[in-house]
């Protein structure tokens, strides 16, 4: 009889994996919807071509959900993106830099960037939004700084980065960039799930206060998790650098938006404690078909796109609330 | 003296239009010219009252340890309802439908927050989202661009020799401090930031207090968005108010008021707004390219906000000792610079 009552309970969905269910669900919705209306959404092509179109995205999503887990937030990722793009153009193309120098460069600068807001936000206990903040206004301001207008890359390993597809069989393809956003998402997951590091991220977010009566590095980890948000924004600037081979001092405005949206309709809680990397995934993955469906429709004009992550945002909060008021 | 709470605000707009008057000495002239003043000061308070106006409201919603993101897209909203409305209605209704809306915007938000009890940043990033979406359907994806003369004069129009938009702004604020801090108001907000639990259980209908604040934000934001579509004679649905929360946000915090809630000052928001116009002012004038400003907004939170941290300011204290008892102090007291 327990064992019965057991193995009944055990097929229903943890309560804590309901809002990561919900996005495969809106996912697979969408995508159901899509395939049915337009014949040709439901080549395999369309889901990599998401892949392909948010790779960026999703290497800064995957940082942010860092971030997010210990309960802060980093409204600079998006400006840190243009500013390792910008960076990388004018090194490359100005200053003749070869890639393989000016790559990891522009990680480092990413990631320190990062630290110097982490150090901030713990040491001087200024809140997190307010530091990224400055971080996103002196990001932007050094894009600026380099050059007012955008600039092209020619580099030989930019283009070979951007124009060289990855056959999957099938006629199917998928970009480099894409197989880097895979690997930085597996490594997160791994980094999270299995490392006491990780654990510390979820500790963290849970109760900064009972992390730090457990004797948990507490400073170490909240000073690191906005380093990964950073060089993970600066890796995603090179991801962006390889998909458009340009760099815009405008480029990537309101990144952090469609990241911090990602990361929740992932089913991440803004609170910290809660969420997984896959979630993110997922998260993006919903953007991104929401774009493609309107655009596919054709004619529904681009700014229902944002209507629609709105609704789809309140959807996934108030469901948020509801479970976390119903477990308590 | 130094402990007064608007005395850092204060003494950095002072230092910052001193400074303006040390590289151009002409920076403070003030004439008539068509009948009502001209000059410097008066641009600043002019191009300013929209940004006085959000911050005014913004200061009450972070009062109750909230925020509201959406701002900037309440200002497109509400710009592009009076600007589509103005091609067939009167300036009065047009105003009235714009200003409608958008306290129906601020009660979607205060029902997030208050009733569904969604963290502000997140409740508040729905309508940051979809605004800017809705300010495009509105006006069908373009920019309308509006000649109703009453309807620019909200922006261009002088009275008393003053920039209407300016009196607008000043009477908002004077309005609302007169009912904060004559009223019991003020210190029910002041204790529900405190301690929203503690304020309910000691009888106060602390849901409604901060449902009020969001409303209160929306109107601010939509009279801001009149004044910024009258001000460009057009909506535009993609950039009016853009890095409007942003900005309203720094001013708040500039003013003193702690985002952790609790207490408020809406006289530092002002002089927090009027500071950040003279920045962007000064980079006009000193020819620095304008888009620099971002630079030097990041440069000033840092400074402001160190300033304000107790952490920071300890620590300071503590190194400054430190090098003190030693006779010989090898190193001097570093100032962390970061972003």
């Amino acid at each position: 009889m327990t064992a019965l009552s057991v193995r009944v309970r055990s097929y229903r969905p943890q309560r804590r994996h309901l809002p990561v269910l919900g996005a495969l669900a809106v996912l697979v919705g969408a995508y159901g919807f899509g395939a049915v209306r337009y014949p040709a959404f439901g080549s395999g092509q369309v889901v990599l071509d998401i892949f392909i179109d948010h790779a960026f995205l999703l290497v800064v999503a995957v940082g942010a959900t860092f971030v997010i887990l210990t309960g802060g937030i980093d409204l600079s990722v998006g400006s840190v993106a243009a500013l390792s793009t910008m960076a990388s153009a004018d090194l490359l193309q100005h200053r003749g830099w070869p890639a393989y120098a000016v790559i990891p460069m522009v990680l480092v600068l990413g990631a320190a960037l990062g630290c110097a807001m982490g150090l901030v936000i713990h040491h001087f206990e200024i809140q997190p939004f307010i530091v990224t903040l400055a971080g996103m206004f002196l990001a932007r301001g050094l894009c600026y700084t380099i050059s007012t207008e955008s600039i092209s890359i020619t580099d030989d390993t930019y283009t070979t980065m951007a124009q060289t597809p990855i056959p999957l069989g099938a006629g199917l393809h998928v970009s480099p960039s894409v197989v880097i956003a895979l690997v930085v998402v597996a490594i997160a997951g791994h980094v999270l799930h299995f490392t006491r590091f990780g654990r510390t991220v979820y500790a963290v977010g849970g109760s900064e206060r009972s992390a730090l009566l457990m004797g948990l590095t507490v400073a170490r980890t909240k000073v690191a998790v906005y380093t990964i948000s950073g060089l993970c924004s600066a890796l995603g600037g090179v991801l962006m650098a390889f998909y458009t081979l340009s760099a815009d001092p405008l480029g990537a405005v309101g990144m952090e938006l469609d990241a911090i949206a990602a990361v929740v309709i992932g089913g991440t809680i803004l609170t910290g404690g809660s969420g997984y990397v896959l979630g993110t995934v997922l998260g993006v993955l919903v953007l991104g078909i929401i774009q493609t469906l309107i655009t596919f429709d054709g004619t529904l004009s681009s700014w229902w796109t944002r209507i629609v992550i709105g609704a789809l945002l309140f959807v996934f909060i108030a469901l948020q609330r509801l479970i976390a008021r119903r477990s308590r | 003296m130094t402990g007064h709470r608007l005395f850092w605000p204060a003494a950095a707009l002072v230092a910052l239009l001193l400074g303006n008057l040390v590289v151009s000495p002409r920076f403070f002239a003030i004439e008539i010219r068509d009948g009502h003043l001209y000059g410097n000061l008066i641009d600043i308070l002019r191009n300013g009252s929209p940004l006085i106006l959000i911050a005014v409201g913004m200061t009450l919603v972070v009062a109750t340890r909230g925020i509201d993101l959406s701002v900037g897209a309440v200002v497109a909203v509400s710009g592009a309802v009076a600007c589509v409305q103005l091609g067939s209605a009167t300036v009065l209704v047009a105003v009235a439908m714009a200003l409608g809306l958008c306290l129906v915007l601020g009660a979607w938000n205060g029902w997030l927050v208050a009733g569904l009890k969604i963290q502000p940043i997140v409740a508040t990033l729905i309508l940051m989202v979809a605004g800017r979406g809705l300010a495009q359907l509105i006006t069908g994806g373009q920019i309308v661009t509006v000649s109703s003369g009453p309807f620019l004069a909200i922006a261009g129009g002088y009275l008393l020799t003053l920039p209407l938009s300016f009196l607008i702004a000043m009477a908002v604020y004077a309005l609302t401090s007169l009912v904060v801090r004559r009223s019991a108001l003020g210190l029910l907000l002041e204790s529900v930031g405190g301690n929203p639990e503690a304020s309910r259980l000691s009888g106060l209908r602390s849901g409604r207090l901060v449902w009020l604040c969001y409303v209160f934000s929306g109107l601010c934001a939509g009279i801001a968005g009149l004044i910024i579509s009258s001000n460009v004679t057009g909506a535009d649905g993609n950039n009016a108010g853009l890095w409007m929360e942003l900005d309203a946000i720094l001013a708040v915090v500039i003013g003193g008021t702690q985002l952790t809630g609790g207490r408020f000052s809406l006289g530092g928001t002002v002089i927090g707004a009027l500071l950040i116009q003279t920045l962007t002012t000064t980079v006009y004038a000193l020819g620095i390219p304008s888009q620099e400003t971002l630079l030097f907004k990041a440069i000033v939170v840092t400074a402001v906000c160190l300033a304000q941290s107790p952490a920071f300011r300890a620590k300071l204290v503590k190194r400054r000792r430190r090098n003190e008892s030693t006779t010989a102090p090898t190193e001097p007291a570093k100032v962390e610079v970061s972003p």
